[in-house]
């Protein structure tokens, strides 16, 4: 192992080449969140056994009122959020250094030899390049601002520390995912993200419902885990290594369109699945809504959801060169895109419609990057973490006021419900103002972030589908007409979501109305750093056909095509292999039309379903969830229920699998093999107690056998 | 370390002192009294343990080749020599002996409440017969200890077990014995062999190394000793005694079982096995048998495992899949599989000796091990839960625990020869998670409602004190396996080369009766073979 | 002269040995032993006349045999008959599965 002074400063550092970025501490920013997971588990553990003691004697720990706590409960307020600002600072530094260099190949520093036998060799290794650097920027970024919220959220939670070692753990296996070196160092983050995953799914492990589905989260996670093990396996087969640089460099050798790198994009893929909740495993996500807010809002919006996208512009070498596979990719996403909104139209559940329109979203990221977008999806994994984040934390706030509204009145109406909400907006301001500013990014208005990058996704599809020697044009043009209509739809279960939650009449209840606030600054504070974010971020990546035209002002948005360029060295091979295969792209929509107008035509409709959808569900009587009682039918009732799929996968994997499981063990197992074991011993008894006839205890027989058999003996010898 | 360890001269008797102390403590044991009987077995097995960290320094890690050898004359009329050596792949396989031995006799000191002495005596006894099996170097004394291993055992579970003891021990012996008893008949006829070519009788290893076998033979003797290490391993589907030996036998008895018992079996198929009969090892049919019966180990009896309604059969049907990565790695029959599989061993002897421990734990505090019973315990006894999910989750080879390193490495290499049956076994991973997360939900998680379960106590300072290392070994192997693999990985190679060698020659000769060249040129001095004198023990270290 | 000495011996051994098969009372199956014995010490000796004094030797070692055999049986019938208050063997069928 390395010394403590070589880990931070990076000890063995190669391939330093074309600039002069010094790596500034970049170790620290993964040890930072762990040292402060092991501070916070230590006190955690000390916490939970002084209030272990107070449940043994009947009762619960009693945190008093907020200055009277114990240190247990007050120091993670300090380290939690402080390690990630830290690291945040740190990330920062890199950045701008990264920002004046010009690098062309990543920096990769060693640590120490991770696995060595000796034909496979993996070091733990950090690699820094210009997209392990956006994502650490997201997240140490979005992840400082979500930790110093949940100071406000969790704080009255008797679990707090542990919140927060989770939480720690959670942002250093995200930063072992996005640093790594090589694909092994990542799936230890991929799988390390989803144990923090599951510990925080089910961080109120007390309810039965909210442990099971952090168990669920687990178990479809590993189905993808498969995949990325067997893609792992094939790469070491063929490379003879799973590390990034010499893969991509081995790359070049492989067949385009060949069965092996189809093969191993695939099953790559099938991880990306997983662990980004795309069709058919997405059913995770919903669940995973059980755990606390700021959680769905870091886990399953901004980052470890968005793994999979990361995993796929990684390998953007390995997927340009399988087209059938980045068909899959995009076909996933946009099917994923499409259904996931159409389930969010019905849900009533505040994080409920956040989960289906994180799926969607995260659907759209996936169209990109399976388009040959790599940065176009990189772009909108970053505007979406801003602006989901932000609605996240947002109905976190929604929910932090209803629950305490609630609880003042002793009143056990379900708090995330939005039939029980309307009319919030008197109530707070700040969240409603924030909230909306998010809204209009996801409905992809401009010149909010997401009108930028949802807009260079759908035209990417489009602009595919007229490729030179574009594989499937047809499918291409399907998908650019499915993304867009999933556009639209996100354009209106947002506002519905919107309308419902903060206009209208307010439906909590008289009493419970006037317990109803605005969250505290440490709460609001980082919302509106993210609404910043939210109307800003999009203007890093304006694509040139539309900066120097009306969506970039004619020009003066700064920053142009910003993104794009800084990813270049990470996706030009994969660019040079589209290139070199299908031609340049066309310049026009399948339908006609240039870049400019159909993102005119785009934000447009956006804005008019927003209209629209304002003046529908604000026109709507809704009633508060006791005195619900409207049955749904048709069409409704099926994405009310979600298509049933859970109920489908119930009975068509769960049940048959676990009926296997008992027929294996009380049949085969307790039956057929140990039937066989027992029977030798039954077999072997029963000749047993044959053969002791003879042994009747009378000494007079035993003489005459023995007599009998020395006769016979003298016998057989004579004769 | 190194020069300290050269001056005391330890690579000369320390191999004889991991098994001779241990004899020695159980006479102690015996005449102790009986309250002193645990302190006095756990200090001695502790002492054990410390000597043979010794090996870890005093093993030259750049060699595959058997290290601190010694051999004295012990029946020289047939060729028996008590000779010892170790090499890298059984160098952990001790280490983990003493290890797991002073960490289950410290679990027990709650546990075991009858007949002490007995029992510390036995659990030295076992410690000294399965190092034994470890460092044997004469096929003979292999045997002897591979035998001896039962007596402990069975006495282990027959006297301090459940209820069903009588079944599970006589189960437990009888199927092993049987197991091996194919397996003497088949060291004799290697010994016949051996005498021929050799002009002597001997039983040592080298000396067996040169029989020349048909492929034929092979194929016959091959089945003898997989038979008898497979029921020990156990591969599918020889492992019914196991759930019942696990289920019945007191905590100590399991973690031993689980931790170094079952090592047993997978150590002859390195041991043994391979080098024995390189040509039968790597027919295309032996091959494929021992990787699906390893590939429906681990599915198999994780489907099994999740159903068991007691959690200590849970644990051991999860034995049983692990062991199968161990079964499949081997088989792969490159580098990477054997070091996956000798690591998902050590990882395994951690791991699930942990389990059993905590289990153990649970019932000393509960009195039951269904797991139905349980629920919510992480609320009164938070330490505990956390020490369960860490070392559930190096069971189910989480990236970053000793679990996975061994998983991964067993399934890449099982994956570069046989990508289907390894693709296979990677579901395996998938049903991990299927059958170890319900239980820890069910015991740790959910709603803490009964008065039983509000009672249950924190773990105190001699369970952590057992834990500890436990936990802390399965992180630091998950994150820096090096020196581990560095050491096993020249003695791996030398196996799978004698395979390949076998494999080549076969293939030049273009028959599958090749006959190993004869090179009779080394080994056994005849004088020191006949001569019944005094053992003077020669030090075996070029 | 030897053919007959063999003849009695075997006449003897015969007789002892269906007293052992026959007879029910333990002292008396214990004698017929001792005639058995007693039997293969005369041919030992009848035999030494011819071969040398080796079976003479022989005979101690019977005697020597019998006599420690005759003090343990005779303790194993006594304490039988202590607990039975019985020596017929019919008796005694503990000794079975």
């Amino acid at each position: 192992m390395a010394s403590l002074a070589t880990l931070v400063q990076g000890g063995g550092q190669t391939a330093v080449e074309g600039g002069h970025f010094e790596p500034f501490f970049p170790g620290l920013v993964v040890l930072l969140p762990l040292l402060g997971f092991l501070a916070n588990g230590f006190l955690a553990l000390q916490h939970a056994r002084a209030s272990a003691d107070a449940v043994r004697g009947g009762a619960e720990l009693d945190l008093g009122d907020p200055s009277s706590r114990p240190a247990t409960h007050t120091l993670p307020t300090w380290i939690g959020p402080g390690v990630m600002a830290v690291a945040f600072l740190i990330t920062l530094v890199n950045f701008t250094r990264m920002l004046g260099a010009h690098l062309d190949e990543p920096v990769i520093l060693h640590y120490w030899t991770w696995i060595a036998t000796g034909t496979f060799t993996v070091d733990a290794a950090l690699q820094l390049d210009q997209l392990s650097m956006i994502m650490m920027m997201v997240i140490t970024g979005v992840g400082t601002l979500i930790h110093v919220f949940s100071v406000g959220y969790m704080k009255d939670d008797p679990g707090y520390p542990r919140y927060f070692a989770y939480l720690n753990l959670f942002v250093f296996f995200m930063l072992v995912l996005v640093m790594g070196s090589s694909y092994a160092l990542m799936f230890v983050g991929w799988e390390g993200v989803g144990l923090c995953s599951y510990l925080l799914i089910g961080y109120w492990f007390s309810d039965r419902e909210k442990a099971d589905a952090g168990k669920k989260a687990f178990i479809v996670n590993r189905i993808g885990d498969v995949g990325f093990l067997i893609a792992m396996f094939l790469l070491f087969k063929n490379f003879g290594s799973v590390d990034f640089v010499p893969v991509f460099h081995d790359a070049e050798t492989l067949v385009y369109g060949g069965g092996l790198v189809t093969a191993i994009t695939l099953f790559f893929f099938v991880g990306a699945i997983g662990k980004s909740a795309q069709m058919p495993l997405y059913v995770w996500l919903p669940d995973a809504m059980a755990g606390p807010t700021p959680v769905s809002a870091l886990i399953h919006a901004a980052t470890m959801v968005t793994a999979g996208v990361y995993l796929v512009a990684r390998s953007s070498v390995l997927f340009a060169l399988a087209p059938l596979s980045s068909a899959v990719v995009a076909g996933i996403g946009v099917i994923t895109a499409l259904f996931a909104a159409t389930i969010a139209l019905k849900q009533n559940d505040i994080k409920k419609v956040l989960a289906y329109s994180t799926v969607s979203q995260l659907g759209y990221m996936f169209v990109g990057v399976g388009v040959g977008a790599y940065a176009a999806g990189v772009f909108h994994l970053m505007t979406h973490a801003f602006f989901k984040a932000l609605l996240f934390m947002g109905s976190g706030a929604v929910i932090h006021s209803m629950h305490e509204a609630y609880h003042a009145t002793h009143n056990h109406e379900d708090p995330q419900d939005m039939r029980n909400m309307g009319g919030l907006k008197a109530f707070m301001p700040i969240t409603w103002v924030t909230m909306w500013i998010a809204t209009l990014a996801i409905a992809g208005i401009w010149p909010f972030a997401g009108f930028f990058s949802k807009d260079e996704i759908i035209w990417y599809a489009g602009a595919w589908a007229g490729a030179e020697n574009a594989p499937y044009p047809q499918l291409y043009t399907v998908y650019w007409i499915l993304a867009l209509a999933a556009a639209m739809l996100t354009a209106f279960y947002m506002t519905r979501m919107m309308v419902m939650t903060f206009h209208g009449a307010n439906r909590t209840g008289d009493e419970e109305s006037k317990h109803l606030h605005e969250a505290p600054p440490v709460m609001w504070v980082p919302l509106a750093v993210l609404a910043v974010l939210s109307v800003f971020g999009g203007w890093i990546n304006v694509p040139e056909a539309l900066s120097s035209g009306w969506a970039g002002l004619g020009g003066i948005l700064p920053m142009g095509e910003w993104l794009h360029h800084w990813l270049e060295p990470i996706t030009a091979q994969a660019h040079h292999i589209q290139e070199a295969n299908l031609g340049t792209y066309s310049y026009y929509a399948p339908f006609g039309g240039g870049e400019a107008l159909w993102a005119a035509i785009s934000t447009v409709a956006a804005g008019l379903v927003v209209l629209v959808s304002i003046r529908l569900v604000g026109g709507r009587t809704v009633v508060p969830v006791k005195d619900d009682a409207a049955e749904m039918s048709g069409f409704a009732k099926v994405l009310y229920n979600k298509y049933y799929v859970d109920e489908f996968y119930d009975r068509v994997i769960v049940q048959p699998i676990l009926r296997a499981s008992r027929f294996c063990w009380k049949v085969i197992d307790a039956g057929i093999i140990d039937g066989v074991v027992n029977a030798v011993g039954w077999g072997s008894k029963g000749i047993g107690w044959v053969v002791s006839m003879f042994q009747t205890g009378t000494v007079n027989t035993y003489a005459f056998i023995l007599t009998v058999g020395v006769l016979f003996v003298l016998g057989a010898s004579l004769f | 370390m190194t020069s300290l360890l050269d001056s005391i001269g330890y690579a000369g008797w320390a191999l004889h002192a991991l098994i001779w102390l241990p004899v020695l403590g159980i006479g102690l044991v015996l005449w102790a009294e009986e309250e002193r009987a645990k302190n006095l077995a756990f200090w001695w097995s502790i002492g054990v343990f410390v000597l043979s960290l010794g090996l870890w320094w005093a093993f030259d890690p750049t060699s595959g080749a058997m290290q601190m050898e010694t051999t004295a004359p012990w029946i020289p009329a047939w060729g028996v020599n008590y000779s010892l050596g170790i090499d890298g792949i059984s160098l952990f396989m001790v280490l983990l002996t003493t290890f797991s031995t002073s960490i289950a006799i410290l679990g027990s000191f709650n546990y075991i409440q009858t007949k002490q002495r007995a029992f510390y005596a036995l659990m030295l006894l076992l410690e000294a017969a399965v190092v034994g099996v470890f460092v044997a170097t004469d096929v003979f004394l292999f045997y002897v200890f591979f035998e001896l291993t039962l007596v402990p055992m069975y006495f282990i579970v027959g006297i301090w077990g459940g209820e069903r003891r009588i079944y599970a021990a006589i189960k437990f012996f009888l199927y092993t014995a049987f197991g091996s008893l194919l397996m003497l008949v088949g060291i004799l006829f290697l010994f016949w062999k051996a005498k021929t070519l050799m002009g002597m009788p001997t039983f040592a290893y080298e000396d067996f190394l040169l029989v020349p076998l048909t492929g034929t033979e092979q194929l016959w003797l091959f089945g003898a000793f997989a038979l008898a290490f497979s029921v020990k391993v156990p591969v599918f589907p020889f492992h019914t005694w196991l759930p019942d030996a696990h289920v019945e036998a007191p905590t100590p008895g399991s973690v031993i079982l689980a931790a170094v018992l079952l090592k047993m079996g997978t150590y002859g198929f390195l041991r043994f096995l391979l080098p024995f009969f390189p040509l039968a090892s790597q027919h295309p049919t032996v091959v494929t048998t021992m990787l699906v019966l390893a590939v429906i180990g681990i599915l198999y009896t994780a489907w099994v495992a999740a159903v068991q309604p007691d959690a200590k059969k849970l644990v051991a049907y999860t034995s049983v899949a692990h062991m199968g990565f161990v079964v499949l790695g081997i088989f792969a029959l490159n580098v990477n599989g054997l070091q996956g599989g000798l690591v998902v061993m050590i990882s395994h002897g951690i791991s699930t000796g942990a389990l059993f421990l905590l289990l153990g734990m649970l019932y000393e505090r509960r009195h039951t091990r269904t797991i139905a019973e349980f629920g919510g315990i992480a609320r009164v006894a938070p330490w505990f839960a956390t020490a369960f999910l860490i070392t559930a989750l190096a069971s189910i080879g989480l990236p970053g625990t000793s679990g996975f390193v061994g998983e991964f490495l067993a399934l890449m290499g099982a994956f570069e020869s046989h990508p289907t049956l390894a693709f296979l076994a990677t579901l395996g991973v998938i049903f991990a998670a299927y059958y170890m997360l319900p239980m820890v939900q069910t015991v740790f998680f959910n709603k803490l409602e009964t008065d039983e379960n509000r009672a249950i106590e924190d773990l105190n300072t001699r369970e952590m004190v057992i834990l500890a290392p436990l936990c802390a070994l399965m992180i630091i192997i998950g994150w820096n396996p090096t020196p581990v693999l560095d050491r096993m990985e020249p003695s791996v190679r030398v196996v799978i080369e004698r395979v390949e060698e076998a494999g080549a020659r076969a293939a030049a000769s273009d028959v599958l009766e090749a006959i190993p060249p004869v090179e009779v040129t080394q080994t056994l001095d005849p004088e020191d073979m006949n001569d019944g004198s005094a053992p003077a023990m020669t030090d075996g270290d070029e | 002269m030897i053919t007959e000495a063999l003849v009695l011996s075997a006449i003897l051994f015969v007789i002892g040995t269906f007293g052992v098969l026959v007879r029910r009372n333990a002292i008396i199956m214990f004698l017929c032993i001792e005639l058995q014995l007693n039997a293969v010490n005369l041919s030992f000796v009848a035999f030494s006349r011819v071969f040398g004094i080796d079976g003479q030797i022989f005979v101690f070692f019977v005697m020597t045999v019998a006599a420690a055999e005759a003090a343990v049986g005779l303790a194993i019938i006594i304490s039988i008959f202590r607990h039975y208050e019985t020596v017929n063997v019919d008796s005694f069928n503990l000794l079975k599965w």
